[in-house]
């Protein structure tokens, strides 16, 4: 099996203002499933295409925004193997000579904590390792999951079960992070969680942006530099093809949901997409297609001259809230 | 059908408001009529759902309802003193607004090597 260590994108939990808008936006409008509620209210829910327990938390809250979001590993083994590794990446960190260029950038990265989750704190979910990287954002690491209903069939299998509704959502995909330190949030996602970087834009003062991957798939997490720490972009829901956010975008007009862009296409990664907003004003994306990415492939790079074509690849310019909208 | 208020944006002009519409959404539409010429430029639009802060405005005189608007950007404090983000109120009277925006937080810096 080549696909070990981190598998893919599990779950991420997201602040809301507003329960009951946010069940009906994420399961009528999106096209989710609850799956339950836990004693301190917490909502799950998922995809009927998603096999593991729930993709999606939602946890009521004064502010919106993001709390964290799990990768799942192969193996539970795994979780020992990366605390290890995390925990001598700030020792060896700690321990070099500050001697060149590259040395001294690297002294500077803090050593990051772990910390443990015991199983069921969330429903269906064995136990977790948590840590903050530098940008600010909480990262979870967990290998067992429970499946639940509705989940897809395994013998002869339907290309659906459940008749799909609202726009589709046939995964929880991806999250676009904002937050410092992005040299450092790359240096550990791939030194340490074997992520590797598929696309960046680069400006004349460093680096703005970096996509990282732990599959095949364009990018499974992304950041982009803010000064402030653990913002959230977006949330991203995988849709079947451009005609799917075609209809994603009727849904969105119909139903006065708020909207950012699009219909439009990113240049990185090459999906097909919209940003609107959830109730609570959290950013969420469908995205159709993309590119193969596998580990050999070089990082792809974009520069200040077409950074509107690389975002936003019909408009060919970057509107006022892609930089400055998050929660 | 719900009564008409007029919301006075400080310095802007004016624009028609329903009591069943968000304040921020009717100024979007009456600056994309051509009203509210006197904005210095183009309103500060961001998740239209009292999330992200960025439409942080003061309503100097008037009544309004709320829907909830994050905390990050509105306390508790700021709330009784009539600050609000204006995608999240509803008029109930006439409205004067003066906004208050938030320092945009990012900006891509131009190239320096223009010569």
């Amino acid at each position: 099996m080549a696909h070990t260590g981190v598998l893919r994108p599990g779950f991420i939990q997201l602040r809301v203002l507003d329960m009951p808008a946010a069940v009906e936006h994420y399961t009528k409008r999106v096209g989710l499933h609850q799956v339950t509620e836990g004693k301190d209210g917490r909502v799950y829910l998922k995809s009927a295409d998603e096999f593991d327990h729930h993709s999606i938390v939602l946890r009521r809250a004064e502010s919106a925004g993001v709390d964290m979001m799990a990768f799942k590993v192969r193996d539970d083994s795994d979780l020992d193997m990366f605390e290890k590794r995390i925990a001598e990446y700030g020792i060896a960190v700690d321990h070099k000579a500050a001697s060149d260029v590259d040395l001294v950038r690297e002294a500077h990265q803090s050593r990051i904590t772990v910390d443990h989750v015991a199983a069921g704190e969330q429903p269906g979910l064995g136990r977790r390792i948590g840590f903050t990287v530098p940008s600010g954002h909480r990262i979870e690491l967990y290998a067992h999951a429970d499946q639940s209903d509705p989940k897809p069939r395994t013998l002869n299998p339907d290309i659906w079960e459940l008749e799909p509704h609202g726009m589709c959502a046939r995964r929880f995909d991806h999250a676009l992070f904002y937050g410092p330190n992005l040299e450092e949030v790359l240096n550990f996602f791939t030194t340490v969680l074997d992520f590797k970087c598929a696309e960046r834009i680069n400006l004349p003062d460093g680096t703005l942006a970096i996509w990282l991957t732990c599959g095949m798939k364009a990018h499974d997490i992304a950041f982009v530099k803010h000064p402030e720490p653990g913002k959230l972009h977006h949330v991203s829901f995988d849709l079947e093809n451009w005609q799917s956010v075609g209809n994603a975008a009727d849904i969105i007009a119909r139903y006065d949901i708020s909207i950012d862009i699009g219909p439009t296409r990113h240049g990185i990664t090459r999906g097909q997409t919209i940003y609107f907003f959830d109730p609570s004003g959290n950013r969420n994306e469908v995205f159709a297609g993309g590119y193969t990415y596998y580990p050999d492939n070089p990082t792809r790079i974009w520069d200040e001259t077409q950074i509107g074509k690389s975002i936003f690849y019909y408009e060919r310019v970057l509107n006022e809230a892609f930089l400055s909208v998050v929660t | 059908m719900s009564p008409l208020y007029t919301i006075m944006v400080e310095g802007a002009g004016a624009a028609t408001c329903s009591g069943a519409e968000r304040v921020l959404v009717a100024l979007e539409r009456a600056q994309g009529l051509g009203k509210l010429k006197g904005l210095p430029r183009k309103l500060p639009v961001g998740c239209r759902r009292g999330g992200c802060g960025v439409c942080r405005a003061r309503v100097v005189e008037g009544q309004y309802r709320h829907e909830p608007m994050s905390r990050a950007h509105v306390s508790e404090a700021d709330e009784a003193a009539g600050l609000v983000l204006s995608c999240a109120i509803y008029p109930l009277t006439n409205l004067y607004l003066r906004f208050e925006m938030p320092q945009l937080k990012n900006s891509i810096s131009e190239p320096t090597n223009i010569t």
